[in-house]
């Protein structure tokens, strides 16, 4: 199977080729892959160099013009490096675009801590109107990033090379029912649904399955959590662990309720390694997932 | 600094009665009057835009990325009709749309909201881009910095990248008041030029001078005017 990363080349090569409104601006990073694109539509396919301010700012010069820019390298470039750039040139100018980020938060274990970027949905969240997509699986990330192609408004699509077994329906912006249980809810994000359906198998749970989680779908975990008087919430999520934990309070605002936020833990490991690794070790494998959402709901 | 030219055209003087109109910004006030000369030239006789082509795909844009001191360029906005005169003295108050810093959003004919150093320009490449993709040779970018606003480095990412890009449409004039901490005779033109731009250095209160130097044909290459005035 393609990765991620594979199949947004594949399609963005394809949308250019359909949609005249839309530009892909580069920083170097998969540049080789958008060859055929850049030699088909020299003047939207943008390369500027190693230059992430300038990759944000030129995108959101292009959207000022009434174009569409995607832009697109590793995420800790695209939304860390530059993020006063994202802040203001997007967001205060007024102006809609799509990031695509690659290597997540461990996609490049040997890579080291510079190319991690766990902080970056939390980061997002401190500016206004942002739809994040976490795609779990290659078609996922391919029908999220045709719908926000289409948009004017401002998207985040967060690719990584861990990946479901199998695809599911998304876009339509709620959490998804996977399973359904009396025990508390359990909200597992993008690509980490495979690990959490193995972890709380045999467990009375509701798995909810999460793939845009901006805007964070409060009435679908109200209505998961259901009529009773109190509610457990656990959430999955690839990124820094908690990062979506005040939305899940402020959706059971009228709720008493106990949420535990379980994803990378804020810590460096120091580590290089193997992806499977550093799942363990931040407890987001089948075991450790186990042991803490078990612990949690008393199961 | 002498001026060379036959005196300023007509409403050249009306600026500085709306200049006062505007108070409460005396920080900023040296840096705003820096910048007058080169924006009135600018919007009298090189932009080709009006108010009532501030939407057109084909219009001339200007984005003043110095958004310090933007009294000036207020003052030049109401001038030439953009905003109603009437708003200036409201400068800086909670329902003003002025504020000493601008936003797009609320002043009319604003192309960008500025006042955090080196957007201007990596906006201004964006948007030459952008004119491009659509097939719009014809409309130019001009962008204003300051000259120590170029100690921002995203604006040395666009000058690099403007240069061997060849985006001929973009046009950047640094008003240079000797500002900058750490500044060289000569360097701020040998930095343009030395990523391949065409480059003018003018009396930035040279009414003639200005105008010669924003309107000198570049062929293939960015346009940067440095305009000096006394710091």
């Amino acid at each position: 199977m393609d990765t991620m990363r594979e199949r947004f080349i594949a399609t963005t090569s394809r949308l250019l080729d359909e949609d005249p409104r839309l530009a892909l601006v580069l920083a170097e990073i998969s540049r080789d892959g958008f060859d055929r694109a850049q030699r088909a539509h020299p003047d939207r396919v943008v390369n500027v160099g190693i230059r992430e301010q300038l990759l944000i700012g030129a995108g959101a010069g292009m959207a000022l013009t009434g174009m569409r820019p995607i832009m697109h390298t590793f995420a800790s470039f695209l939304v860390e490096r530059p993020f006063e750039q994202v802040k203001l040139d997007l967001g205060h100018q007024g102006v809609g675009g799509v990031l695509v980020s690659a290597g997540a938060s461990y996609d490049w274990p040997a890579g080291g801590f510079t190319h991690m970027s766990p902080g970056d949905v939390a980061l997002l969240d401190t500016l206004d109107g942002w739809t994040v997509h976490v795609p779990g699986h290659p078609d996922e990330a391919e029908a999220l990033l045709r719908l926000a192609a289409t948009g004017d408004d401002l998207v985040y699509v967060r690719l990584s090379l861990q990946s479901n077994r199998v695809a599911r329906p998304v876009g339509g912006g709620g959490f998804a029912t996977v399973r359904e249980g009396r025990g508390g809810v359990v909200i597992a994000v993008g690509p980490m649904l495979d690990n959490v359906l193995a972890a709380t198998e045999g467990l009375d749970v509701t798995v909810l399955y999460a793939t845009t989680v901006r805007p964070f779908d409060a009435a679908g975990l109200r209505r998961a959590v259901g009529a009773a008087e109190g509610a457990d919430v656990v959430l999955v999520e690839p990124f820094m662990a908690g990062t979506s934990t005040a939305a899940a309070n402020d959706a059971l605002a009228e709720l008493p309720h106990r949420v535990l936020g379980l994803g990378v833990s804020r810590a460096e490991l120091r580590r290089y390694g193997r992806m499977d690794e550093h799942l363990m070790a931040h407890g987001l494998d089948p075991k450790g997932l186990r042991e803490r959402i078990g612990g949690f709901l008393r199961q | 600094m002498t001026n060379t030219s036959a005196g300023p055209v007509p409403g050249y003087r009306e600026l500085d009665r709306l200049m006062r109109l505007m108070t409460g910004d005396e920080k900023h006030g040296p840096a705003a009057t820096s910048t007058l000369d080169a924006l009135w030239v600018l919007y009298s006789r090189v932009l080709r835009v009006t108010p009532r082509t501030v939407d057109d795909r084909g219009r001339d844009r200007f984005l003043l990325s110095k958004g310090h001191g933007p009294m000036a360029y207020y003052a030049v906005l109401a001038a030439h009709g953009f905003l109603d005169e009437a708003l200036l003295p409201g400068f800086g108050a909670y329902d003003s749309p002025l504020g000493h810093h601008p936003d797009r959003l609320l002043v009319p004919g604003a192309e960008i909201g500025s006042g955090s150093l080196g957007h201007g320009l990596p906006l201004a490449v964006g948007s030459v881009l952008g004119l491009r993709a659509q097939g719009l040779a014809d409309p130019r970018v001009w962008v204003l910095t300051g000259d120590a606003e170029l100690d921002e480095g995203s604006n040395h990412e666009a000058i690099a990248y403007a240069g061997p890009a060849g985006l001929e449409q973009l046009h950047t004039l640094v008003i240079d008041n000797a500002s900058a901490t750490y500044g060289r005779p000569g360097g701020i033109a040998s930095r343009f030029e030395t990523a391949g731009w065409s480059v003018g250095i003018v009396d930035g209160r040279d009414h003639e001078a200005l105008h010669t130097a924003f309107t000198t044909p570049h062929p293939g290459r960015p346009r940067a005017v440095v305009a000096t005035v006394a710091p």
